[in-house]
Protein backbone atom coordinates (compact mmCIF):
# COMPACT_ATOMS: atom_id res chain seq x y z
CA UNK A 1 0.00 0.00 0.00
CA UNK A 2 1.40 3.35 -0.99
CA UNK A 3 1.71 6.18 1.48
CA UNK A 4 -0.86 8.89 0.82
CA UNK A 5 0.35 11.49 3.28
CA UNK A 6 3.26 11.84 5.61
CA UNK A 7 4.09 14.26 8.40
CA UNK A 8 7.69 15.12 9.03
CA UNK A 9 9.28 17.52 11.47
CA UNK A 10 8.04 18.18 14.96
CA UNK A 11 4.87 16.20 15.60
CA UNK A 12 4.86 17.54 19.14
CA UNK A 13 4.07 21.06 17.99
CA UNK A 14 1.00 19.78 16.11
CA UNK A 15 -0.02 17.89 19.23
CA UNK A 16 0.32 21.06 21.28
CA UNK A 17 -1.78 22.97 18.77
CA UNK A 18 -4.54 20.40 19.09
CA UNK A 19 -4.23 20.30 22.87
CA UNK A 20 -4.61 24.08 23.07
CA UNK A 21 -7.99 24.25 21.30
CA UNK A 22 -10.16 23.05 24.19
CA UNK A 23 -8.46 24.98 26.99
CA UNK A 24 -8.41 28.08 24.75
CA UNK A 25 -12.18 27.99 24.42
CA UNK A 26 -12.56 27.09 28.10
CA UNK A 27 -10.37 29.87 29.43
CA UNK A 28 -12.20 32.36 27.20
CA UNK A 29 -15.54 31.28 28.63
CA UNK A 30 -14.22 31.35 32.22
CA UNK A 31 -12.82 34.87 32.05
CA UNK A 32 -15.64 36.20 29.88
CA UNK A 33 -18.28 35.06 32.35
CA UNK A 34 -16.11 36.04 35.29
CA UNK A 35 -15.76 39.62 34.09
CA UNK A 36 -19.48 39.73 33.37
CA UNK A 37 -20.23 38.47 36.88
CA UNK A 38 -17.94 41.09 38.42
CA UNK A 39 -19.60 43.81 36.35
CA UNK A 40 -23.03 42.72 37.52
CA UNK A 41 -22.07 42.36 41.16
CA UNK A 42 -18.84 44.20 41.98
CA UNK A 43 -19.15 43.54 45.73
CA UNK A 44 -18.73 39.77 45.10
CA UNK A 45 -15.35 40.42 43.44
CA UNK A 46 -13.36 38.33 45.96
CA UNK A 47 -15.40 35.15 45.62
CA UNK A 48 -15.72 35.46 41.85
CA UNK A 49 -11.99 36.00 41.39
CA UNK A 50 -11.14 32.90 43.47
CA UNK A 51 -13.44 30.69 41.46
CA UNK A 52 -12.34 32.27 38.18
CA UNK A 53 -8.67 31.54 38.89
CA UNK A 54 -9.56 28.04 40.08
CA UNK A 55 -11.41 27.24 36.85
CA UNK A 56 -8.65 28.85 34.83
CA UNK A 57 -6.04 26.66 36.53
CA UNK A 58 -8.01 23.50 35.86
CA UNK A 59 -8.54 24.33 32.17
CA UNK A 60 -4.99 25.54 31.66
CA UNK A 61 -3.54 22.28 32.98
CA UNK A 62 -4.74 20.45 29.85
CA UNK A 63 -2.91 22.80 27.51
CA UNK A 64 0.24 22.56 29.61
CA UNK A 65 0.15 18.77 29.58
CA UNK A 66 0.01 19.04 25.80
CA UNK A 67 3.03 21.32 25.87
CA UNK A 68 5.12 19.12 28.13
CA UNK A 69 4.22 15.69 26.72
CA UNK A 70 6.49 15.96 23.62
CA UNK A 71 9.46 16.87 25.81
CA UNK A 72 8.80 14.14 28.33
CA UNK A 73 8.05 11.30 25.89
CA UNK A 74 10.64 12.34 23.32
CA UNK A 75 10.02 14.22 20.11
CA UNK B 1 36.90 26.56 37.57
CA UNK B 2 35.66 22.99 37.37
CA UNK B 3 33.08 23.93 39.98
CA UNK B 4 31.89 26.84 37.84
CA UNK B 5 31.85 24.76 34.68
CA UNK B 6 29.49 22.33 36.35
CA UNK B 7 27.04 25.16 36.83
CA UNK B 8 26.33 24.94 33.12
CA UNK B 9 23.55 22.63 32.00
CA UNK B 10 24.21 19.68 29.75
CA UNK B 11 22.73 21.35 26.66
CA UNK B 12 25.19 20.90 23.82
CA UNK B 13 26.32 24.25 22.51
CA UNK B 14 28.83 23.89 19.71
CA UNK B 15 28.30 27.30 18.10
CA UNK B 16 30.96 29.95 18.53
CA UNK B 17 30.27 33.63 18.08
CA UNK B 18 31.15 34.70 14.53
CA UNK B 19 30.60 31.23 13.10
CA UNK B 20 28.20 32.03 10.27
CA UNK B 21 27.66 28.43 9.13
CA UNK B 22 26.10 27.47 12.44
CA UNK B 23 22.40 26.45 12.49
CA UNK B 24 20.10 27.89 15.15
CA UNK B 25 20.91 26.05 18.40
CA UNK B 26 17.30 25.64 19.52
CA UNK B 27 17.16 24.98 23.27
CA UNK B 28 15.32 21.79 24.16
CA UNK B 29 14.80 19.61 27.20
CA UNK B 30 18.61 19.48 27.56
CA UNK B 31 18.72 22.84 29.33
CA UNK B 32 16.95 21.24 32.29
CA UNK B 33 19.58 18.53 32.78
CA UNK B 34 22.48 19.43 35.05
CA UNK B 35 25.86 17.91 35.72
CA UNK B 36 26.20 16.89 39.36
CA UNK B 37 28.53 19.13 41.35
CA UNK B 38 29.28 16.32 43.79
CA UNK B 39 27.82 12.91 44.45
CA UNK B 40 27.07 11.41 47.83
CA UNK B 41 27.42 7.63 47.82
CA UNK B 42 24.94 5.91 50.10
CA UNK B 43 25.75 2.36 49.09
CA UNK B 44 22.26 1.56 47.76
CA UNK B 45 22.10 4.67 45.62
CA UNK B 46 24.03 7.83 44.94
CA UNK B 47 22.64 11.29 45.53
CA UNK B 48 23.77 13.82 42.96
CA UNK B 49 23.97 17.39 44.21
CA UNK B 50 23.06 19.54 41.22
CA UNK B 51 22.32 23.22 40.82
CA UNK B 52 18.51 22.83 41.32
CA UNK B 53 19.16 21.03 44.62
CA UNK B 54 21.39 23.85 45.81
CA UNK B 55 18.83 26.45 44.72
CA UNK B 56 16.11 24.55 46.59
CA UNK B 57 18.25 24.54 49.74
CA UNK B 58 18.92 28.27 49.31
CA UNK B 59 15.16 28.87 48.92
CA UNK B 60 14.50 26.93 52.13
CA UNK B 61 17.09 28.99 53.99
CA UNK B 62 15.75 32.29 52.61
CA UNK B 63 12.14 31.52 53.59
CA UNK B 64 13.11 30.20 57.04
CA UNK B 65 15.42 33.11 57.85
CA UNK B 66 12.97 35.77 56.67
CA UNK B 67 10.13 34.33 58.73
CA UNK B 68 12.36 33.78 61.78
CA UNK B 69 13.62 37.36 61.59
CA UNK B 70 10.07 38.65 61.30
CA UNK B 71 8.27 36.51 63.86
CA UNK B 72 10.84 35.21 66.36
CA UNK B 73 10.05 38.14 68.65
CA UNK B 74 6.69 39.40 67.35
CA UNK B 75 5.44 42.77 68.59
CA UNK B 76 1.84 43.90 68.82
CA UNK B 77 2.72 46.99 66.84
CA UNK B 78 4.91 45.59 64.06
CA UNK B 79 8.08 47.35 63.00
CA UNK B 80 10.59 46.79 60.23
CA UNK B 81 10.63 43.37 58.59
CA UNK B 82 7.66 42.14 60.61
CA UNK B 83 5.53 44.73 58.78
CA UNK B 84 6.51 43.37 55.38
CA UNK B 85 6.14 39.67 56.16
CA UNK B 86 2.85 40.27 57.96
CA UNK B 87 1.40 41.61 54.71
CA UNK B 88 2.29 38.30 53.03
CA UNK B 89 0.84 36.29 55.91
CA UNK B 90 -2.38 38.31 55.90
CA UNK B 91 -2.64 37.88 52.12
CA UNK B 92 -2.61 34.10 52.49
CA UNK B 93 -5.02 34.22 55.43
CA UNK B 94 -7.60 36.59 53.93
CA UNK B 95 -7.41 35.71 50.26
CA UNK B 96 -6.85 31.96 50.43
CA UNK B 97 -7.61 30.35 53.79
CA UNK B 98 -10.63 32.38 54.92
CA UNK B 99 -12.00 32.81 51.41
CA UNK B 100 -12.09 29.03 50.84
CA UNK B 101 -12.56 27.53 54.30
CA UNK B 102 -14.04 30.35 56.35
CA UNK B 103 -13.11 30.37 60.05
CA UNK B 104 -11.88 26.76 59.81
CA UNK B 105 -9.09 28.01 57.61
CA UNK B 106 -7.23 29.80 60.39
CA UNK B 107 -5.73 26.51 61.60
CA UNK B 108 -4.12 25.91 58.22
CA UNK B 109 -2.72 29.38 57.59
CA UNK B 110 0.83 28.50 58.79
CA UNK B 111 0.95 25.48 56.46
CA UNK B 112 -0.50 27.41 53.51
CA UNK B 113 1.85 30.34 54.13
CA UNK B 114 4.86 28.02 54.15
CA UNK B 115 3.73 26.34 50.91
CA UNK B 116 3.03 29.67 49.21
CA UNK B 117 6.33 31.34 50.06
CA UNK B 118 8.42 28.23 49.48
CA UNK B 119 6.92 27.64 46.03
CA UNK B 120 7.15 31.31 45.17
CA UNK B 121 10.81 31.55 46.19
CA UNK B 122 11.66 28.46 44.18
CA UNK B 123 9.84 29.95 41.16
CA UNK B 124 11.48 33.34 41.50
CA UNK B 125 14.91 31.69 41.22
CA UNK B 126 14.15 31.68 37.47
CA UNK B 127 14.86 35.38 37.09
CA UNK B 128 17.49 35.99 39.79
CA UNK B 129 20.85 36.60 38.10
CA UNK B 130 23.37 33.73 38.44
CA UNK B 131 20.63 31.38 39.69
CA UNK B 132 18.35 31.80 36.65
CA UNK B 133 16.69 28.45 36.96
CA UNK B 134 13.19 27.78 38.30
CA UNK B 135 13.66 24.95 40.79
CA UNK B 136 10.08 23.79 40.25
CA UNK B 137 10.80 23.07 36.58
CA UNK B 138 12.52 19.89 37.78
CA UNK B 139 9.54 17.54 38.09
CA UNK B 140 10.71 16.00 41.37
CA UNK B 141 10.18 19.19 43.40
CA UNK B 142 6.48 19.76 42.57
CA UNK B 143 5.90 16.01 42.93
CA UNK B 144 7.19 16.01 46.50
CA UNK B 145 5.08 19.06 47.35
CA UNK B 146 1.99 17.47 45.78
CA UNK B 147 2.59 14.23 47.71
CA UNK B 148 2.76 16.21 50.98
CA UNK B 149 -0.51 17.95 50.12
CA UNK B 150 -2.07 14.62 49.14
CA UNK B 151 -1.05 12.96 52.42
CA UNK B 152 -2.44 15.89 54.41
CA UNK B 153 -5.84 16.07 52.76
CA UNK B 154 -6.30 12.28 52.73
CA UNK B 155 -5.37 12.15 56.43
CA UNK B 156 -7.68 15.04 57.30
CA UNK B 157 -10.51 13.46 55.36
CA UNK B 158 -10.16 10.14 57.17
CA UNK B 159 -9.82 11.92 60.52
CA UNK B 160 -12.87 14.16 60.07
CA UNK B 161 -15.24 11.82 58.22
CA UNK B 162 -13.96 8.40 59.32
CA UNK B 163 -11.99 6.04 57.10
CA UNK B 164 -15.07 4.35 55.65
CA UNK B 165 -17.12 7.53 55.66
CA UNK B 166 -14.50 9.47 53.74
CA UNK B 167 -14.29 6.97 50.89
CA UNK B 168 -18.08 6.60 50.93
CA UNK B 169 -18.48 10.36 50.62
CA UNK B 170 -16.01 10.48 47.73
CA UNK B 171 -17.51 7.55 45.86
CA UNK B 172 -21.18 8.25 46.53
CA UNK B 173 -21.88 11.97 46.81
CA UNK B 174 -25.39 12.21 48.26
CA UNK B 175 -28.34 13.70 46.44
CA UNK B 176 -27.77 12.12 43.04
CA UNK B 177 -30.28 10.00 41.10
CA UNK B 178 -29.38 6.33 41.63
CA UNK B 179 -28.77 5.59 37.97
CA UNK B 180 -25.88 8.04 37.71
CA UNK B 181 -23.68 6.27 40.27
CA UNK B 182 -22.13 3.63 37.96
CA UNK B 183 -20.82 6.55 35.90
CA UNK B 184 -20.07 8.96 38.73
CA UNK B 185 -18.34 6.68 41.25
CA UNK B 186 -15.27 5.73 39.16
CA UNK B 187 -14.84 9.32 37.98
CA UNK B 188 -15.07 10.75 41.48
CA UNK B 189 -12.68 8.18 42.97
CA UNK B 190 -10.17 8.66 40.16
CA UNK B 191 -10.35 12.43 40.25
CA UNK B 192 -10.06 12.79 44.04
CA UNK B 193 -7.37 10.21 44.69
CA UNK B 194 -5.21 10.27 41.55
CA UNK B 195 -5.94 13.18 39.22
CA UNK B 196 -5.88 15.87 41.94
CA UNK B 197 -2.24 15.42 43.06
CA UNK B 198 -1.05 14.61 39.54
CA UNK B 199 -2.46 17.80 38.02
CA UNK B 200 -1.30 19.80 41.04
CA UNK B 201 2.29 18.72 40.35
CA UNK B 202 2.08 18.91 36.56
CA UNK B 203 0.53 22.38 36.54
CA UNK B 204 3.35 23.94 38.52
CA UNK B 205 6.04 21.97 36.70
CA UNK B 206 4.67 22.67 33.21
CA UNK B 207 4.22 26.39 33.79
CA UNK B 208 7.76 26.85 35.05
CA UNK B 209 9.19 24.52 32.38
CA UNK B 210 7.40 26.41 29.61
CA UNK B 211 8.36 29.80 31.00
CA UNK B 212 12.04 28.95 31.35
CA UNK B 213 12.13 27.43 27.86
CA UNK B 214 10.47 30.50 26.37
CA UNK B 215 12.93 32.91 27.97
CA UNK B 216 15.85 30.73 26.87
CA UNK B 217 14.60 30.55 23.27
CA UNK B 218 14.50 34.34 23.00
CA UNK B 219 17.82 34.81 24.79
CA UNK B 220 19.52 32.34 22.46
CA UNK B 221 17.83 33.93 19.47
CA UNK B 222 19.07 37.38 20.50
CA UNK B 223 22.61 35.97 20.59
CA UNK B 224 22.17 34.01 17.36
CA UNK B 225 20.74 36.89 15.35
CA UNK B 226 23.56 39.15 16.52
CA UNK B 227 25.81 36.41 15.22
CA UNK B 228 24.04 36.69 11.83
CA UNK B 229 25.04 40.35 11.68
CA UNK B 230 28.53 39.14 10.81
CA UNK B 231 27.20 38.78 7.28
CA UNK B 232 27.32 41.81 4.98
CA UNK B 233 24.44 43.77 3.48
CA UNK B 234 20.75 43.26 4.18
CA UNK B 235 21.25 40.08 6.26
CA UNK B 236 23.35 42.08 8.71
CA UNK B 237 20.57 44.68 9.13
CA UNK B 238 17.99 41.95 9.66
CA UNK B 239 20.34 40.35 12.16
CA UNK B 240 20.71 43.53 14.22
CA UNK B 241 16.95 44.24 14.10
CA UNK B 242 16.00 40.68 15.01
CA UNK B 243 18.51 40.59 17.81
CA UNK B 244 17.18 43.84 19.27
CA UNK B 245 13.59 42.58 19.04
CA UNK B 246 14.50 39.25 20.67
CA UNK B 247 16.31 41.04 23.47
CA UNK B 248 13.30 43.29 24.03
CA UNK B 249 10.96 40.26 24.06
CA UNK B 250 13.25 38.58 26.61
CA UNK B 251 12.82 41.53 28.94
CA UNK B 252 9.04 41.63 28.43
CA UNK B 253 8.82 37.87 29.02
CA UNK B 254 10.87 38.19 32.20
CA UNK B 255 8.28 40.63 33.50
CA UNK B 256 5.50 38.29 32.43
CA UNK B 257 7.27 35.37 34.13
CA UNK B 258 7.38 37.33 37.39
CA UNK B 259 3.59 37.51 37.21
CA UNK B 260 3.27 33.81 36.33
CA UNK B 261 5.57 32.76 39.19
CA UNK B 262 3.44 34.54 41.76
CA UNK B 263 0.23 33.31 40.10
CA UNK B 264 1.35 29.67 40.09
CA UNK B 265 2.38 29.81 43.74
CA UNK B 266 -1.03 31.35 44.46
CA UNK B 267 -2.89 28.68 42.46
CA UNK B 268 -0.92 25.87 44.12
CA UNK B 269 -1.84 27.22 47.56
CA UNK B 270 -5.43 27.92 46.54
CA UNK B 271 -5.92 24.34 45.31
CA UNK B 272 -4.29 22.99 48.47
CA UNK B 273 -6.84 24.99 50.47
CA UNK B 274 -9.70 23.69 48.30
CA UNK B 275 -8.58 20.08 48.76
CA UNK B 276 -8.21 20.48 52.52
CA UNK B 277 -11.59 22.18 52.68
CA UNK B 278 -13.25 19.29 50.83
CA UNK B 279 -11.71 16.87 53.34
CA UNK B 280 -13.02 18.78 56.34
CA UNK B 281 -16.65 18.58 55.36
CA UNK B 282 -18.47 16.01 53.27
CA UNK B 283 -20.05 17.19 50.04
CA UNK B 284 -23.71 17.97 50.50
Amino acid sequence: MSILAEISGSLGSIGYGLAAIGPGVGIGIIFGNGVQAIARQPEAYGVIRQNMILGFALAEALALIGFVAPFVFGA
Amino acid sequence: MIFLANFISLAEVTCKFGDTACPFPAPGAGIFVWKPLTSINLGITTIDITKPVILALISTVIVSVVFLLAFSRPKLVPTGIQNVVEVGYLFVRDNIAREIMGKDGDRFVPFLTSIFFFVWTMNVMAIIPVAQFPVTSKFAFPVVLAVIVWLIYMFLGMKNQGVVGYFKNIAFPPGMPIGIYPLLTPIELLSTIIIRPVTLAIRLFANMFAGHLLITVFTVSAWYLLNLSNFVGIVSVIGYLGSAVSFFVTIVLTGFEMFIQALQAFIFTLLTAVFISSSLHAEH
